[in-house]
């Protein structure tokens, strides 16, 4: 018993010292593979892994270095997510993506004072949008606060004009994730005159009928969702029980994927969702996945979700980390890019449609230029409609600006309250 | 052999009712304190604070608290993830607004507020028992998260619900937020278990313990031989949320540094503590440490020998490190239903007749 307990420690102490080769581009994968958020977090983790494996194995890495995607476990939990930091920081980790809001909220003060990127993309905290705060962190092209503000615009068109008099109801996963667009939801009350009910679901979300019930009973025009993981086929599913208008039902970007769809089967029919980024195999970048990555035998966990929702956003954040660092790599001057200049990378990017065309990703996502002071991007969404016939998710507007008058105020106030909280002065200035 | 009551002969009280009465049992007490003190603080890097010292240092505060209520006094509590909410919450509120305050105040002060809480959520187990108060405290639980749910004041009206710990200093050292160094960390939440460990020890062995360890074996029994059962459960209520309350403010504070009530201090968080309790042995506090580190340290052991030494998918890693860390607690649970604690307490009958055991 004692020898063997020996001997497991001393394969833990060599297994925790055994760091990688430092040479190489270090992109710690923050994922999760279980738990009751393994549906959306394991096309993400595929998405995130088969892109930098494509880059690996076509263009052997970023500038000539090859790039190297270790995978931690977190089951979306705050303590193993920070575990997963402290052990994969010391290989030389140059930016996380942790895929969760409550790990980003944990991370935000350690990679500023440990100096690495945290990169958000249409999650975390909102007002890391305001660069001259958040030195460390990026959350272009779009925040909560940009989708609850995009499906209020989508509503007001729908409505010619005005939402007056009109019942919204906020359906969300009660933590900090689904808190975030509250904030910019009442204001948008006051400005456009709807009344807004809060509905919260505790996590993980799989008993929704005194939310639904309720539903019945205020008998609300639209329900906002903000869902994730188990939580949404629920939702989708209980909205069909109640026979809730589907096409009044909107979801967030992460409550519009084809797993939370595909259960409630026909009842799931005309169901929306937001998305801030192109869905579907048809772009050119997946002939070059089957070629060097899928056919190779070297694609990500089953390989079953190609193409889907959840995975083309995986893939997408990982475009941008790609195209960050290339940015870096060009502004430093060397292909052997730190931490700090990656920074600087994420800092300068500029993603143009021309450049998304070079990629094979024409149209897959909103040409944005960070800057110094911004970090947001230009947080357009689009809206996608179910077709639970096709088995298909189809858009159905084109990129919607959200409301900048209403937002820039919210993001100052809250960064400016987490800058006077942490004594950090504003930079940029 | 070196092991042995034989030679070491007490010629005072004190001496004969030391906590080790065996002189080998003394020196390696004094070795781990000069190995927790002297050595570690020296060598610790983040990794090692943040994954392995910092949350079993941690979880061993709220373990001794549980199994001072549940252990010595026989009230079984599924409360305890609340508690630590409670604390936490105070920790939080006594940081922002009380900004020059030093830090172990702020701690024993939210344990203090923990310790009311618990008193109150304690009455009930006057009129019941067993597992009718265990759903008491089930209730206490819920309503607890719930309360830090709703109510904006206990998290500062911030947009998200979330508590974020502000730096805070002790003597020019940070000891909490980002840029605290790992040993402070470390040595901050040391110097409280340790505290904390010795005082619990010392409260079991006297009057106090003797009267909650005679309202555990039989309630009816000891309230006829003079125990005041209003007092005894109320204050093992009071010290075991007192324990609970600081290991919860030095979870959110010191170690996550920023937490979200439902996620950090839910009904999983309960469980892992009576879990702890269970494995590691009632009524011990060698048990509470033992339980702690078994379902703190096993599990990133594990991760890291399988996904770190053999490489294995992650996801696969994660799904058998489960089913070894379930099976491991059946397999301890059916060879010795008294857990970690009376393995330990065989083991040192064992040694004291080593090597002739005849």
């Amino acid at each position: 018993m004692k020898k063997t307990f020996t001997m497991l420690a001393a394969a833990a102490i060599a297994a925790t010292t055994a760091a990688p080769a430092l040479a190489d581009l270090v992109v710690p994968n923050l994922s999760y593979r279980t738990g009751p958020f393994a549906a959306g977090g394991i096309p993400y983790a595929d998405g995130f892994n088969d892109y930098f494996t494509l880059l690996n194995e076509r263009d052997g890495g970023i500038g000539g270095e090859k790039v190297q995607v270790p995978e931690c476990e977190t089951a979306y939990n705050t303590e193993k997510g920070v575990e997963c930091y402290e052990a994969t920081k010391g290989q030389g980790a140059l930016v996380y993506n942790p895929l969760s809001t409550g790990i980003t909220y944990q991370l935000i003060p350690k990679v500023s004072a440990d100096g690495i990127t945290l990169y958000t993309p249409g999650y975390g905290r909102t007002s890391a949008a305001n660069g001259k705060v958040f030195e460390w962190v990026f959350n272009y092209p779009a925040n909560y606060w940009d989708g609850a503000s995009v499906a209020i615009k989508y509503l007001l068109d729908e409505n010619g004009g005005s939402l007056e008099g009109k019942k919204i109801a906020l359906l969300y996963h009660n933590s900090a994730y689904g808190k975030e667009p509250i904030r910019t939801l009442q204001e948008l009350a006051k400005k456009h005159g709807f009344t807004l009910s809060e509905l919260p679901i505790d996590s993980p979300g799989q008993e929704q009928k005194s939310q639904w019930l309720q539903v019945r009973r205020d008998k609300p025009d639209y329900v906002l969702f903000w869902g994730w993981g188990v939580m949404n086929s629920v939702a989708v599913q209980e909205a069909a029980n109640i026979r809730f208008p589907m096409d009044k039902f909107i979801g967030i970007w992460w409550s519009g994927s084809e797993n939370d769809v595909l259960p409630a089967g026909d009842g799931a029919n005309g169901y929306k969702a937001l998305t801030f980024n192109g869905v579907g195999g048809d772009y050119p970048v997946y002939a070059d996945l089957k070629k060097y990555v899928f056919d190779a035998g070297k694609g990500s966990g089953a390989g079953d979700s190609a193409g889907s929702v959840i995975y083309s956003r995986g893939m997408y954040a990982a475009v941008v980390i790609s195209e960050a660092i290339r940015k870096a790599q060009e502004l430093a001057g060397t292909p052997k890019v730190n931490a700090a200049q990656v920074r600087d990378g994420f800092e300068a990017l500029e993603i143009t449609d021309a450049r998304l065309e070079e990629l094979g990703l024409k149209g897959f996502g909103q040409a944005f230029k960070a800057t110094c002071a911004d970090h947001g991007g230009a947080g357009g969404a689009m809206i996608q409609q179910w077709d639970a016939a096709a088995k298909k998710w189809s858009l159905i507007t084109g990129f919607i600006e959200p409301d900048h008058d209403v937002l820039d105020p919210l993001v100052a106030e809250d960064s400016a309250a987490f800058a006077a909280e942490n004594n950090i002065a504003e930079r940029c200035n | 052999m070196f092991y042995r009551e034989a030679g070491d002969f007490k010629t005072s009280y004190v001496d004969d009712s030391q906590t080790f009465p065996i002189r080998f049992d003394r020196m390696r007490y004094y070795a781990v304190l000069v190995l927790g003190f002297g050595i570690l603080p020296f060598v610790m890097n983040d990794y090692w604070a943040n994954a392995v010292f910092v949350p079993f240092l941690i979880y061993a505060i709220a373990a001794i608290g549980l199994n001072i209520l549940t252990g010595y006094c026989g009230q079984v509590s599924l409360g305890t993830g609340g508690f630590m909410a409670v604390g936490a919450y105070a920790c939080y509120k006594l940081m922002t607004a009380f900004p020059w305050m030093p830090m172990p105040v702020n701690v024993l002060l939210a344990g203090l507020v923990t310790a009311g809480v618990g008193v109150l959520f304690g009455l009930p187990s006057l009129r019941i028992k067993g597992f009718y108060l265990a759903v008491a405290t089930l209730a206490a639980q819920f309503f607890l998260v719930w309360l830090f749910n709703k109510v904006p004041w206990f998290y500062n009206y911030s947009a998200s619900g979330q508590i974020t710990a502000p730096e805070r200093t002790l003597l020019g050292v940070a000891v909490t937020g980002a840029s605290t160094p790992a040993w402070a960390k470390y040595l901050f939440c040391a110097v409280f278990l340790f505290a904390l460990a010795w005082l619990a020890r010392n409260l079991t062995r006297g009057t106090v313990g003797r009267k909650w360890m005679a309202i555990r074996d039989m309630d009816i029994a000891a309230e006829i031989i003079g125990v005041n059962p209003l007092t005894t459960k109320l204050s093992a209520f009071a010290v075991s949320s007192f324990y609970i309350g600081i290991a919860g403010a030095l979870f959110f504070a010191v170690y996550l540094g920023a937490a979200e009530v439902g996620e950090a201090f839910g009904i999983q968080k309960s469980f892992l503590i009576l879990f702890m309790v269970i494995i590691g042995g009632l009524g011990s506090i060698f048990g509470s440490f033992a339980g702690a580190a078994f379902l703190v340290l096993l599990p990133v052991l594990l991760k890291n020998v399988l996904v770190g030494g053999l490489g294995w998918p992650t996801d696969l890693a994660a799904h058998i490190e489960l089913m070894i860390v379930g099976a491991l607690i059946i397999v301890f649970l059916i060879l010795e239903p008294h857990g970690l604690a009376q393995l330990w307490r065989v083991a040192k009958e064992k040694l004291r007749l080593w090597p002739f055991p005849h």
